[in-house]
This record gives C-alpha cells, structure tokens and sequence, in this order.
C-alpha cells in the first residue's frame, strides 16, 4: 500500500463480502423452492428472494467495484484520496440505501422491474451515493501527479453505469417501452460499461501481478475495451428480439451479439498473454489465479454460453427460459464476480502488512468456488435445455414441465454448496487478515 | 504494430459510431410508423393492470414476453390458455394458488383490480413478438407423433 487512504477500499470489501453471504443464503432459498420446499414462502415468497438475490448481486459487486476505484486511483494518480472521510460517508450511506432497499422488498416495497426493482424514490438516494462517489474519484485523479489510461477507463466506466442508470428511472405506461429502456441499463451495464471497469480492474492487476510494461498492457487494454463497444452497444438488440419492436433488431442483434464473443476472447488471450510475457511475477499466485480466471471464465460464461442461445433462430426457442439462467450466472461469475474476488485477494496484503496469500485455504476457495459453479450452470443448462424441448417444442404445460426437471435442480443445489464452500473459506481468510494498518504503508508490494 | 495511440482512436471511434447507429436504430423502431407494440391499444385500464403488476413484482416468478423468473408460467398468452375466469379467480383467492405444488402468493385482488389485470394481459397478447407469441402454441411433429402413440 501506498497511500493512508487506499485503507478505505478494504471496508467497501467488508461490505461486500457481507452481502455475497446474504446473495448465497437467498439464492438456497430459491433452489429448494423449486424442488418443493418452501417452507418459507409466507415470510419469504419466491418473487421477494428473487429479487433479493438479483439486487444483492448488484450492490455486492458495485461496492466491490467502488473498493477496487478507491485503492487503485489513488495508486495511479500517485496521490492519497481527494477526501477519506467522504468516502466513508458514501460506504455508510450505500450499506443504508441497500439495506433499507433489501428489507423493503420483504415488504412488497419495489418496483417489479427484473434488476431495477428499488423503488424510484430510493433511486435518488442511490444517484446521490453515486455522484459522491464520482466527486470523490474525479477530484482525486485532479489533484494527483500523473493521469494514466487504466484510472480513465476505470473512471470513464464508472461515470457512464452512473448515467445509464438514468433511463432506468423514467415511467412508461407501456410495457414494451419500459423494457426497452430497462435494456439500456441492465445491458449496456453489463455488457457494456461494466466490461470498461472490468478492464480497467484487470489491466491495474496485469500491471501489479505480471511486471509486462505498463504501456503494452493498456494499449491492448483499448483493443479489448473498444472490441467490447463495437459489438456490445448494438448487441443490446439480442433483448429486443421478442419485446414488441421492430423486427430490424433480429438482423442487428443476431450479427453483432455473434460478435460479442470476440471482445470476451481478446480479454483471455490479453490476460493469459500478459501473464506468459512477464518476467517479474508477484508472490501473490492466488490473486494472479483469480485474475486470470476471471477473464478465462468470462469468455466462457459470458461470450460461448452467450453465444450458444444469442441467436435469433435460437433464441425464440430458448427466451424465458432456464437457459438464460444458465448463461447468467456464469457470466456475472466469471465477469464481475471473480475480478472483484482477485481485487480483494491482491489488496488485503497490501493494506493489512499480513502476506497470507498462496495458502491452501486460500487456492482451495478458488476451485471450490468454480468447481460448484460450473456445477450449478451444468444443473441450470440440464435443466433449460430440458425446457426448452418439453415446453416449447412439445408442448407440454409449465408445470408439468418444471416437475419434470425437478432432479437437475438438486444438482443445482449440489453446485451451489460447493461454490458457498469456496465463498466461506475465501471469507475465513478475509477475516484472517484482519484490519487495515498504517504500518502496511511501510511494506514492499 | 499498433501503436497506443491508434488502439484509442479504435476504441473512441468504435465506441462513437456504434453508439449513434444503436440511436438512429432506436429512433426508427421506436417511431410510430413502425410501432407493432400495439400502443394505440393502450386503455386505462391496461395501464392501472400495468401497475398493479409491478406494484406485486409478478415478473419476480412469472415471465410476460419472455422476461422474469421463470419460476411460474409464461403469461403473455395466458388469457388463450386459460381464460379471463381462471385468471381472475386466481387473482382473487385469499389462499395461496398451488398448481401442482407449487406456490403462489395469495394476492386477493378486488374484482375492479383483477379486472385491470386481465385488461394488461388482453394488451399484451396483440402485441407483435415477431414470433415469439406463437412459439407455445405450435406442437411439433414429434410430439403429434407421441400423441399418435
């Protein structure tokens, strides 16, 4: 660590680590409603843990992003935080608008909008959090020494999810629009934006963990960011297929998301390249296996499992249906899941003074983890794929159909206690480090 | 070798161009000369039913054109499949809706709500999906062939 301020990212970590728990536990619910057991449904019906576990995805891994943000700006501007007292104002005021948000869901307090089920009145709270949140970089990378190309895509990502979120807030009295719109947010979030802080993350790390040239890194970190734009801004017409829009979106949609694939494949090549050139490697083997993991696992969650039902000849076959479950939840994993998870597991090192990396608690949370989500997505592809045959090519009623593909939901489940084994043990070691401390300042990288 | 400076240029150019295509496509499909979202259609009604079904988050289980949870059925031709009574009772039931075990939350809408709610879905199923609408009601040759059997 650098800079006194950069403690303040492991405390937006905390926070994270805190609501993953909370995503895994609601995400059980859900599975063993689906097999039957739904014990809890008065106090917990499915649509509420739903919707939980949605928006939980989302604000662990926006805090996760801000945490990253407040560590590496500083350390890329070569200047200590523009103000460390107002970026802990933002951490408290972000955990109370999440919290206030997750427990009004149990309420019937939402909007029912998948991904943007937060009130509208609770989105100006969260605009405000934002802003500051901004403020706070902007003025850092102003007032700092130097201005590099990694702490711009990292903020030009940030800035942009904060104005996408925009179009999320306006009503519609139709549904169509309303979906329309809540494309813009959800997708260009996710396979837009997001992928630029994704970028931005895993070019600081590449940088760190490999020792390739700073310059190499970030010229390739344009390629990939500027492959991911081209094909991901009109790929968004992959979600207008079948909303009730013109059907010019099956041609644009089906050409360019064909194409997003290649953006997810030149972020693995890049990492995995970077990795192969570098000759000064960090100690740190876990925070390097969780980088590079994540861009292998995006590709593969993201771009090939993207791909396989991106198709508008496909996708009539496969929209709404477990499949894009499948899909999901490999790429959140390997996209924005993981990358946060290597941040982590690079920087509580470097703000605790305490190298406990490269143990074996430490690699086992890493293919636990994977092994139980790949386990999950094999129980959700069964089990789509199954859908999809029954349901819409045989015609057989919803349910008939659910009760079918009952058993893959146990495999699901099986997953799901592997990937919460890795969970629990990278948050052992998480607490195993314990607290930030001034004296890490002192430390070598 | 690409230098930096032409790896930005690719992405600020790339970024530039796509972005005002995704606008001029989004002008022109969402314009009303090409408007299939049947919107002329649009009563009060059907706009309270909208609201209603959010206020609720159904999406949270259910899908309509293909987005939700897939937890309970698609309802975008819900009111074909089973008509507007079904529906309606339901909405209406003070119990939890089981249908084959599983759950549904007891909503015990009043008639005027349930009401609204069936207006949203009569919207929704003239909607042009461009296909999609279909997709349930087509049974495939094997299946007729599994019938047959």
């Amino acid at each position: 660590m650098k800079y006194k301020s950069q403690k303040v990212a492991y405390w937006f970590f905390a926070l994270s680590m805190l609501l993953l728990v909370l995503q895994l536990t609601y995400g059980f619910i859900m599975g063993f409603a689906r097999l039957g057991y739904d014990g809890l449904h008065e106090w917990i019906p499915f649509n509420t843990a739903h919707t939980v576990h949605l928006n939980l995805l989302v604000v662990w891994l926006l805090s996760g992003f801000m945490g990253a943000a407040y560590y590496i700006i500083p350390e890329e501007s070569e200047t200590e935080l523009w103000s460390v007292k107002l970026a802990y104002l933002q951490l408290i005021t972000l955990a109370i608008v999440g919290v206030t948000a997750v427990v009004g869901f149990h309420f019937n307090y939402w909007e029912g909008r998948k991904f943007l089920e937060i009130p509208r009145i609770l989105d100006w709270p969260v605009a405000l959090n934002v802003i500051l949140f901004l403020v706070i970089l902007l003025m850092t990378i102003i007032k700092g020494k130097k201005t590099s190309t990694t702490s711009l895509v990292l903020f030009g990502g940030l800035v942009a999810a904060a104005l996408l979120y925009l179009p999320g807030m306006i009503t519609f009295d139709s549904q169509v629009l309303d979906s329309f719109f809540r494309w813009w947010v959800v997708h260009l979030w996710v396979e837009g934006v997001w992928e630029l802080i994704m970028g931005g993350i895993m070019a600081f790390l590449l940088i760190k963990l490999t020792g390739v040239d700073r310059e190499v890194i970030e010229k390739w970190l344009y390629v990939v960011v500027g492959l991911t734009f081209l094909s991901g801004i009109l790929g968004t017409g992959h979600h207008y297929y079948y909303i009730g829009v013109n059907n010019i979106w099956l041609i644009v949609g089906g050409i360019f998301s064909a194409l997003e694939p290649l953006a997810f494949l030149a972020m693995a090549l890049w990492a995995v390249n970077m990795y192969r050139k570098g000759e000064k490697k960090h100690p740190n083997k876990t925070a390097i296996l969780w980088t590079l993991g994540s861009a292998i696992v995006a590709f593969l969650g993201a771009g090939v499992l993207g791909l396989a039902h991106t198709l508008p000849q496909t996708n009539i076959y496969t929209h709404g249906t477990l499949v894009t479950a499948m899909h999901g939840h490999l790429a959140f994993w390997g996209a924005y899941a993981m990358i946060v998870l290597a941040m982590i597991t690079y920087v509580l090192p470097n703000v605790t003074g305490r190298k406990l990396f490269d143990t074996s608690r430490a690699r086992s949370a890493f293919w636990l983890s994977n092994i139980g989500m790949f386990t999950m997505i094999s129980g959700f592809g069964a089990a789509g794929i199954a859908q999809v045959y029954m349901e819409r090519k045989l015609g057989i009623e919803f349910m008939e159909v659910q009760n079918e593909i009952k058993v893959h939901f146990w495999v699901l489940i099986t997953g799901a206690t592997i990937l919460s084994t890795g969970i629990t043990l990278f948050i052992i070691d998480f607490i195993k480090y314990g607290t930030p401390s001034d004296e890490a300042l002192e430390i070598q990288e | 070798m690409l230098s930096k400076k032409q790896a930005q240029v690719f992405f600020l150019g790339g970024t530039a161009v796509t972005f005002l295509i995704f606008i001029m496509l989004t002008i022109y499909s969402l314009s009303s000369a090409q408007d299939q979202s049947n919107q002329e259609n649009l009563t009060a009604e059907a706009i309270r039913g909208k609201e209603i079904w959010e206020k609720n988050n159904c999406m949270g289980c259910h899908t309509i054109m293909g987005e939700g949870a897939y937890y309970a059925p698609e309802l975008t031709n819900v009111l074909e499949r089973r008509g507007d009574a079904y529906v309606k009772a339901v909405l209406m039931s003070k119990i939890p809706w089981q249908p084959q075990g599983r759950k549904m939350v007891a909503y015990g809408m009043t008639e005027a709500e349930a009401n609204d709610v069936v207006a949203f879905f009569e919207w929704v199923t003239e909607i042009n999906l461009n296909g999609f609408e279909k997709v349930n009601r087509t049974i495939s040759p094997l299946a007729k062939d599994r019938m047959i059997d």
